[in-house]
């Protein structure tokens, strides 16, 4: 569904993105995991349309998309879930999935819009609770969820998820993940899933991608990363030692 | 006789002459506003919009005789169209934006426009007709045009509109969403690029509109633009850049300081009132009186 051939990016001169190459089936679940700062959302980033691919191609459903801009690849089926739950602080919960789903709004209207905003408080109920709530007062989980939910809520194809985990407390990791795994079984979501918390995400994931300064360097079932030695110790904490060793 | 119970008549009708002249620096605020939200850049062009407005409408009422509704209506939508073609031809073409780059282009742009203003309309400075007659309705020992009733009531039907745009409608909304994190208002399917475009319509209608509105009084000449976009400016930084509300206040606030110190000291200082305003307001509050330190970090574009 998604392949990307010897991607390369930079910022200015720092050159971020080495000849990355990877692909996700459809229906898949496939986890970037790597150290902070190896270039796995600006590798997202690429992918969704917010960074220039400098060298390299990028194919979606066998449709090349290289540098198409982010808001076309949306209404392509690809949505993206940032790093850093980039919501729309100042604007209410509700305005948030409104803002979220334009491209449903444009496609079947406001009918079509509720809609899709009642799917979205079916899947995080709590979010119904909170509709009339400013996004910038929910608490992180909340926000989390509002996050995803304004990706979700144009029934994309592919998701990409940027560190979703992050900063939130266990049970919360937990029940976006079973979220997400039941989207990939109800309707066949495909997902790259980027993550510093290796251990959760290689236990959603079908396979993984390691990435280390730009450059992919393990590639493999996620059940065979999580007996790689190497991975372990470098992501795992497992084995009591430390990536400096 | 003028002088019976003249302490509060003078007062009352410098009020009115400060209502008048603050709605129009509102007006040219929020025009500066909208486009700073959605680029981060202060449009210097924006004073030209106003003289646009107000040359536009002179010729449609005075010289091709159209009803005021009607000139009105087409002014507006003229000056729309220089705020758009300003942003396709000399905004988006930019390779590498950023903020000063953008400020520079605006500047071209107001000279541009202020030499295009001359050749078309001349020198001299041109007379309209108010909009419902201008004998002056009496109110308590003052006396009040009902051109000002007019430029109070558009102010107040254009804060009304801005509110329910930007609140509670889809696009407005989606405006609203790109000026707040435009990399998230792009992952959700919305044009930035048509944004910016939107935001520069919306803000030369504002700045048309002030012009229309201000010219009866004022007597518009093609070099209007320069003050008026100065003291709009000063409205915006003083209500806090970015914050619409803040601009309405603070333009208020610098017409009726104006008209005061017009009225009770000399109207030789009257220019300085707004500078002076903005100079003690930056030195005590470098955010604006309704700017949160956040709103004051500047975009990117
Ligand atoms: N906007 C930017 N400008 C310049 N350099 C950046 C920018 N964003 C990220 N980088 C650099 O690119 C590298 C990869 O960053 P990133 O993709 O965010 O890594 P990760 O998501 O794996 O933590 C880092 O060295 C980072 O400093
Ligand atoms: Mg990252």
């Amino acid at each position: 569904m998604l392949k990307l051939v010897n991607v390369n990016s930079r910022y200015g001169l720092i050159h971020v993105l080495k000849n990355v190459s990877m692909h996700v089936s459809a229906g898949e679940i496939v986890t970037l995991i790597g150290a902070n700062g190896a270039g796995k959302s600006t590798a997202l980033r690429a992918i969704s349309g917010l960074q220039p691919v400098h060298e390299g191609k990028i194919f979606f459903s066998d449709k090349e998309i290289t540098n198409a801009p982010a808001e076309k690849l949306v209404r392509q089926g690809i949505a993206q879930v940032p790093e850093g739950r980039q919501i729309f602080w100042p604007m209410t919960v509700m305005d948030n999935l409104e803002v979220g789903g334009v491209v449903t709004y444009s496609l079947h209207g406001k009918k079509g819009l509720y809609d899709a905003i009642e799917g979205m408080f079916q899947l995080f109920p709590i979010l119904k609770e909170r509709q009339n709530q400013y996004a910038g007062t929910l608490s992180g989980g909340e926000q989390q969820m509002l996050a995803i939910a304004m990706a979700l809520i144009n029934r994309p194809r592919f998701l990409l998820l940027d560190e979703p985990s992050m900063g939130l407390a266990p049970l919360i990791v937990k029940e976006i993940f079973s979220v997400i795994a039941r989207l990939r079984e109800e309707e066949g979501l495909t997902v790259l899933l980027v993550e510093q918390n290796a251990n959760a995400a290689l236990k959603v994931a079908d396979r993984g991608y390691v990435m280390e300064t730009g450059k992919i360097v393990f590639e493999d079932t996620a059940s065979n990363l999580m007996r790689n030695q190497e991975v372990r110790r470098a992501y795992l904490g497992k084995d009591k030692r430390e990536i400096w060793e | 006789m003028d002088q019976v119970g003249s302490g509060f008549s003078d007062f009352l009708q410098f009020l009115f002459m400060g209502l008048q002249r603050g709605s129009i620096y509102a007006l040219v605020g929020m025009g500066y506003n909208i486009i700073y939200n959605s680029t981060g850049v202060i449009n210097f062009a924006q004073g030209e919009f106003v003289v646009f407005g107000g040359l536009m409408m002179v010729t449609l009422t005075m010289t091709a005789n159209l009803s005021i509704p009607l000139a009105f209506l087409l002014t507006v939508l003229f000056v729309t169209l220089i705020g758009v073609l300003m942003e396709r031809f000399t905004i988006k073409p930019v390779k590498n934006p950023n903020v000063l780059r953008l400020i520079i282009i605006t500047i071209a742009v107001s000279i541009l426009l202020k030499g295009m203003a001359m050749c078309f309309w001349g020198k001299g400075s041109h007379y309209m007709r108010h909009f419902t007659g201008s004998d002056p309705i009496e109110v308590f020992g003052a006396t009040l045009l009902p051109q000002t009733l007019w430029i109070i009531g558009i102010l107040a039907v254009v804060v009304i509109g801005f509110v329910l745009f930007f609140n509670h409608t889809m696009i407005g909304k989606s405006m609203r969403a790109c000026a707040i994190n435009r990399d998230a208002a792009r992952l959700a399917g919305i044009n930035d690029r048509n944004m910016v475009m939107l935001s520069f319509a919306l803000s030369a209608g504002i700045g048309a509109i002030a012009g229309i509105i201000i010219t009866p009084i004022i007597q518009m000449d093609y070099t209007r633009g320069a003050l008026l976009g100065l003291k709009g400016f000063g409205a915006a930084v003083v209500g806090g850049l970015g914050n619409s509300f803040g601009a309405v206040a603070a333009g208020m606030l610098f017409g009726i300081m104006e008209a005061m110190a017009a009225g009770y000291i000399s109207s030789h200082y009257m220019d300085a009132v707004a500078l002076l305003i903005l100079l003690i307001v930056l030195f005590i509050r470098p955010s604006g009186l309704f700017g949160s330190a956040d709103a004051a970090r500047l975009r990117e574009f």
